[in-house]
């Protein structure tokens, strides 16, 4: 029986996936890629426990804000990205530091 | 009429400073039309200035064409504007030179605008000086003429105009400021306090305080008049300085240090007065043997002029002293000559250098042939300053020896023997520029034209006329003098 | 009648402003109106002398006074005085001035600066006239220096000549040093009485409110201005340099007229001056005549010797003055004007035939200059004392005079000595010039054979002086119609009078006859060789040529001193008036150096050390701001570790 905890287990790997990515890869995309992994993994934990705990629409409710604010936040950065390969003619987040003080 | 009437001198001080306001709106390129402006509103003072003389009421030691309207009442300033015989033939000569300054200033070719007018700003300055009867106003007006000197040297002179404007400036800032605090000493401790300086008159003064306040005062006065040792200013300003400034410097504001004596000194300090003669007597002799060997020594024609208004300066003072009718008179009266007198000589070394570019007597030599009009004024000139008689200085100068000598015999007698000196380094430098061999350099120099003939012919005039007929001058100070001797010697 | 002595004055002074202003633009330069004016001016003097005279009273006065300066209780009103001496004397000025101004039209016919010169002489005239007609000591003093000034004027007149323009500037500049005595005197007595006019004075003095020491000072200060003026010893070294002035000015300003202003002014001013100060005046007037006369033997150039002449005969009337003859200084003063002007004008006639002044390059001009040669004869018999010449009485009451005084006070012998020692060399000197010029043999053909006699209008008035010369002297006019006025107290005793008269006809014939014979044995006939004398008495002859050396001595010790002191003090002003200026404002200027330094170091330090270390103190935070987005990431999410472990435990 597929329980709470297999759905809290995978979306603790998927954050986990995530947030190396995150850490480790210097490209750009691939640090984006890294963030969707998060939040979905935040989304996965919405609708578990809407699931099996609260029995109502909020959870889903907040899992459908995620996917939507996901799109148009990968929009942006990738609008970002593009602006940022134009004027610096790289996106390896790592020689990316103009905000060093 | 009635207009001018009662405010003659507040017209006469102000319609320069308008006619600065008209110069600073015209266009800087419309370089004539400013000099016209200029001539304008200096020729209307002097319009003034001779009506003043024409309705100067000579019968009385009373200040007339008074004008009295308070200023800052909390302080007790007014404005308080008028005058008497001692200032009165002041103010006549300043409009005059004045005017003829402005004429002889045609030639100025660059800063047109500036000139003009800080010039016509300097002639309210001194118009003011000799019209104020109040201490602060007078004070105001005597920091007016500073400021449009110092540039009028500074910017309008020759190669060493900034240090001679810079001295000339701190010298007289000096003096200022030493009368600064004699002035306001004088308001806290008169009672009740004023500035009036005719209301002071009234005041009795102890001994101890006319003195320090007579000395500070003195220096203030020493150092405009100049006497010995602080006369070094001059010279170095009247080099640099143009010939017009050269004009209104010696003409004018040599006159503004006795003058205060006059105005200030005697009759609000007589006790100090008294205390001071002897020494005052002694520097005028000093003044005038030193100012007399010092020309001598001298190859620039305008530093033997400046030298030579120190020791004629130093007649002033002499006759001064003696506080005597004849001596005070002269020395007023040779205050008016050698304003005429000298402003000739400056306007004469003008001419000179406006051809010649440049006023090394010895570089000069049989002029007289050359430029035979220009040499016979020239004659007039120097023998009016060296006491030719039949030439105003004369009657001014044994005024101030016979008054004098009444009194302090050895010093009068030492300070005679300057007339010997004075017509030593005139005549010398006569012949160094005039007689003998025409310097062929010169053999194409023109003669001296009408514009300057326009500014030397009325000074001339009035040189022998006075020569002749001193009494239109002289009468207008006898009484105010004779009022003021006996303030001071009772 | 006074009244007329207005015109008299006026007159020359606008012929001066006519022709100052307008003279070049009038016919013939206008030296008509310079003339007329003059004549006028004579013609009017000759009316009043006849008036004068025939009153016949020496004690006659008119006066008119104006007033000019009045202030309160000090006045000065000058007014005009006429007695017996002013109109002789208007007699004397207008007499040798018109003839001049006649004799000029010829001597400086094209001339380039012809209308300036009759304009100076105008000049000149209204100042001598003026000088003669004051009734007071300030309008003196005021005509005093104005024919000072036209003195100045004409010797300048041809500035171009270096020497001219040295020679004016001198005359001026002595006379003046003189002048400052004669203000003294003035300023004195007016401080004492408050007196100007004469005639209040003269009272002053005989009230005695004027006397003693005083009175003796102010006495010889005035003489200082007659020393000065009348080329007396020690200020007499102007005179002879001004005779690089035209000839008819050295005629009539420098023999005639000006230079007796001075021995005027003590005749006019005789009541003032006490035995003390007579007696310096005697002596310094002695001594003049003698010097100068001894120079005299010496010069070569013709209007020099007669320059010479001129001091030493000043001289003499200062001595008779001194002495008490205050009617034989007077009468000298006339005569001598009147032949003096003689001779300085022929001497200006055989300059402007020869053109040079150099007596050694004339000789036997008598044979082309008959005219000049006869008057200037005439001229030098009267300077000389030869009998019925006008010189022969006026320097014989001279003599009597002197001779009087030293039987009275036999200690001022050298006086007489002076006296009729200096009688004795003129007459050599003048006859040695007349030979030299005018006998022998020419001694530069050329000048002589362009030698001419001069036209009539320079002529006639020497005829017309030469008249007067021989003549001025006769009939003791001038004793009875001067009188010895009011005041004149000094004049000795009649009785002693009497035998000092004939021993001095005796002394003075003889001393004369000497000194003519000695020169005509020497330039005439040539028995005596002058070239001997002068080798043999060599260092007498140098020290006489250079004229005592006089020039030289002032130069070393007064002019040379005195510009040495005017440098002294031109450098007192430069360097230590001036330091003391300039130092002060570097001093000041260093000063505000020192503070900006403080200013920058000191105080700017401290507030810059603070916002140093501030900015020092930022830098260790600042390194954590790296600008690589992952060490962020890493950081947040360790904190987030360790709040959760934080929790946990």
């Amino acid at each position: 029986m597929v329980g709470l905890a297999h759905f809290l287990i995978l979306s603790a790997i998927l954050f986990c996936l995530g947030l190396f990515g995150v850490l480790t890869r210097r490209n750009a995309v691939a640090f984006l890629m890294g963030i969707e992994l998060m939040l979905n993994s935040a989304g996965i934990n919405f609708i578990a426990f809407s699931r099996f705990c609260s029995h109502d629409i909020h959870g889903h409710v907040f899992a459908a804000f995620i996917i939507v604010l996901a799109a148009a936040e990968a929009a942006i950065a990738l609008a970002i990205i593009l602006a940022i390969y134009h004027n610096l003619r790289t996106i390896e987040v790592d020689k990316i530091d103009v905000l060093k003080g | 009429m009635d207009i001018i009437q009662g405010h003659a001198l507040t017209l006469i001080t102000f319609l320069p400073l308008i006619g600065a306001g008209v110069i600073l709106l015209l266009p800087g390129k419309k370089e004539e039309l400013i000099k016209y402006t200029a001539a304008f509103f200096s020729a209307l003072s002097l319009l003034i200035g001779i009506y003043i003389y024409w309705k100067f009421d000579r019968n009385t030691p009373n200040i007339q064409f008074v004008e009295h309207y308070p200023w800052i009442r909390y302080f007790n300033i007014y404005y308080y504007m008028g005058i008497d015989g001692i200032s009165a033939p002041m103010v006549v000569l300043t409009s005059l030179l004045s005017f003829l300054s402005v004429v002889a200033s045609w030639g100025i070719d660059r800063g047109v605008k500036g000139y003009f007018s800080l010039f016509l700003i300097l002639e309210t300055g001194m118009l003011g000086v000799f019209c104020a009867l109040d201490f602060f106003l007078f004070y105001v007006f005597w920091e007016v003429v500073l400021f449009p000197m110092y540039f009028l040297i500074g910017i309008w002179g020759g190669p060493k105009r900034e240090y001679a404007a810079i001295k000339f400036f701190l010298y007289t800032l000096f003096g200022s400021v030493l009368m600064l605090l004699a002035m306001l000493a004088l308001y806290y401790w008169s009672e009740p306090h004023t500035f009036d300086l005719l209301k002071l008159t009234k005041m009795r003064f102890t001994r101890t305080f006319q003195i320090i306040i007579f000395l500070a005062l003195f220096i203030g006065f020493a150092i405009k008049v100049p006497i010995v040792p602080f006369h070094t200013w001059l010279p170095d300003a009247h080099v640099e300085a143009p010939t017009a400034i050269s004009v209104i410097l010696a003409g004018i504001l040599l006159k503004m240090g006795t003058y205060g004596l006059y105005r200030i000194s005697y009759p609000i300090l007589p006790e100090a007065t008294v205390w001071f003669s002897y020494p005052l007597a002694i520097l005028g002799a000093i003044n005038i043997i030193w100012g007399a060997l010092c020309a001598m020594a001298q190859q620039d024609m305008k530093k033997l002029v400046a030298y030579s208004s120190i020791s004629h300066m130093g007649v002033v003072l002499l006759g001064m002293a003696s506080l005597t009718p004849a001596g005070m008179n002269g020395g007023l009266f040779q205050m008016f000559n050698h304003g005429t007198v000298t402003a000739m000589l400056f306007l004469l070394t003008g001419v000179i250098y406006d051809r010649a570019h440049h006023r090394d007597i010895d570089r000069f030599g049989g002029l007289a042939v050359q430029m035979p009009i220009y040499a016979g004024i020239t004659s007039l000139a120097f023998f009016a300053g060296l006491g030719l008689p039949g030439l105003n200085s004369f009657i001014s100068e044994a005024l101030c020896f016979l008054g004098a000598f009444n009194v302090y015999r050895w010093t009068t007698a030492i300070a005679t023997s300057g007339i010997v000196f004075t017509a030593g380094y005139f005549l010398w430098t006569y012949q160094r520029m005039f007689l003998g061999p025409l310097n062929t350099k010169y053999s194409d120099l023109p003669e001296i034209n009408g514009r300057e003939l326009f500014t030397l012919i009325p000074l001339g005039a009035i040189v022998v006329f006075l020569g002749i007929y001193p009494s239109p001058v002289l009468n207008m100070m006898t009484i105010t003098m004779y009022n003021l001797i006996v303030m001071v010697k009772p | 009648m006074v009244n007329l002595t207005i015109p008299i004055l006026i007159l020359p002074l606008l012929a001066f402003t006519i022709q100052i202003f307008f003279g070049k633009r009038i016919p013939r330069q206008g030296d008509w109106i310079s003339n007329s004016a003059i004549f006028m001016s004579l013609f009017l003097s000759i009316y009043i002398f006849y008036g004068m005279w025939s009153k016949h009273d020496p004690l006659y006065k008119e006066s008119i006074v104006f007033d000019w300066i009045v202030m309160g209780g000090f006045r000065i009103r000058p007014g005009i005085i006429l007695d017996n001496l002013t109109a002789v004397m208007l007699i004397v000025v207008c007499v040798v001035s018109s003839l001049v101004h006649l004799y000029s039209i010829g001597y400086m016919h094209g001339d380039k600066r012809y209308s300036r010169f009759f304009a100076f002489l105008s000049l000149f005239s209204f100042s001598m006239l003026g000088l003669v007609l004051s009734d007071n000591l300030f309008c003196l003093y005021i005509f005093w220096e104005l024919v000072g000034l036209s003195s100045y004027l004409l010797i300048g007149f041809w500035f171009e000549r270096p020497a001219a323009a040295d020679a004016c500037k001198k005359a001026f500049i002595t006379t003046r040093i003189g002048d400052i005595g004669m203000f003294m005197g003035i300023m004195l007595i007016f401080s004492k009485t408050g007196l100007l006019r004469y005639e209040e004075v003269f009272e002053a003095v005989k009230s005695g409110e004027l006397s003693g020491f005083y009175l003796t000072l102010a006495g010889v200060l005035l003489f200082m201005g007659a020393v000065g003026k009348s080329a007396q010893m020690p200020l007499h070294v102007w005179l002879p340099d001004a005779m690089e002035g035209p000839t008819p000015v050295s005629a009539l300003i420098h023999a005639a007229t000006m230079v007796a202003a001075g021995v005027y002014m003590v005749g006019r001013l005789y009541p003032l001056f006490t035995p003390h100060s007579l007696i310096t005046i005697a002596y310094i007037g002695g001594i003049t005549a003698f010097v100068a006369a001894t120079i005299g033997i010496v010069q070569n150039d013709i209007k020099r010797v007669l320059a010479y002449s001129t001091i030493s005969q000043l001289g003499y009337m200062m001595l008779a003055l001194g002495v008490g003859g205050w009617l034989a200084g007077l009468f000298h003063l006339t005569t001598h004007a009147f032949f003096k002007a003689l001779l300085f004008l022929g001497s200006g006639s055989v300059i402007h035939a020869v053109h040079t002044n150099d007596i050694q390059e004339m000789g036997g001009l008598r044979k082309k200059m008959p005219v000049t040669f006869y008057t200037f004869l005439a001229g030098t018999m009267a300077i000389s004392g030869v009998p019925f010449f006008s010189g022969y009485y006026s320097k014989d009451a001279i003599i009597a005079s002197v001779i009087t005084f030293v039987q009275e006070n036999p200690s001022h012998l050298p006086l007489a000595i002076l006296g009729v020692g200096a009688a004795g060399i003129t007459a050599f000197y003048m006859f040695r010039l007349v030979y030299v010029t005018f006998t022998g043999e020419p001694r530069n053909h050329e000048r002589y054979h362009h030698a001419h006699e001069s036209p009539s209008v320079m002529t006639v008035p020497l005829v017309l002086l030469a008249i007067l010369s021989v003549i001025s002297g006769w009939g003791g006019w001038f004793e009875s119609f001067m009188g010895s006025p009011e005041g004149v107290h000094h004049v000795s005793s009649h009785n002693n009078h009497e035998s000092a008269h004939n021993l001095a006809v005796i002394l003075s014939v003889t001393i004369s006859a000497i000194g003519i014979v000695l020169s005509t044995l020497t330039y005439r006939t040539r028995h005596i060789k002058a070239e001997d004398m002068a080798e043999r008495f060599h260092s007498l002859y140098r020290l006489l040529y250079n004229k005592y050396y006089f020039d030289e001595i002032y130069y070393a010790l007064i002019i040379k001193p005195v510009l040495w002191i005017t440098r002294l003090l031109r450098s007192i002003d430069l360097v230590i008036i001036d330091g003391i200026v300039d130092g002060s404002a570097r001093l000041t200027v260093i000063v505000s150096r020192i503070e900006r330094w403080i200013d920058d170091n000191i105080v700017d330090g401290a507030v810059n050390a603070t916002a140093d270390s501030i900015i020092n103190m930022g830098r260790v935070p600042n390194r954590m701001q790296t600008g690589i987005l992952q060490n962020y990431l890493l950081a947040a999410f360790a904190g987030v570790l360790i709040i959760l472990l934080w929790r946990i435990i």
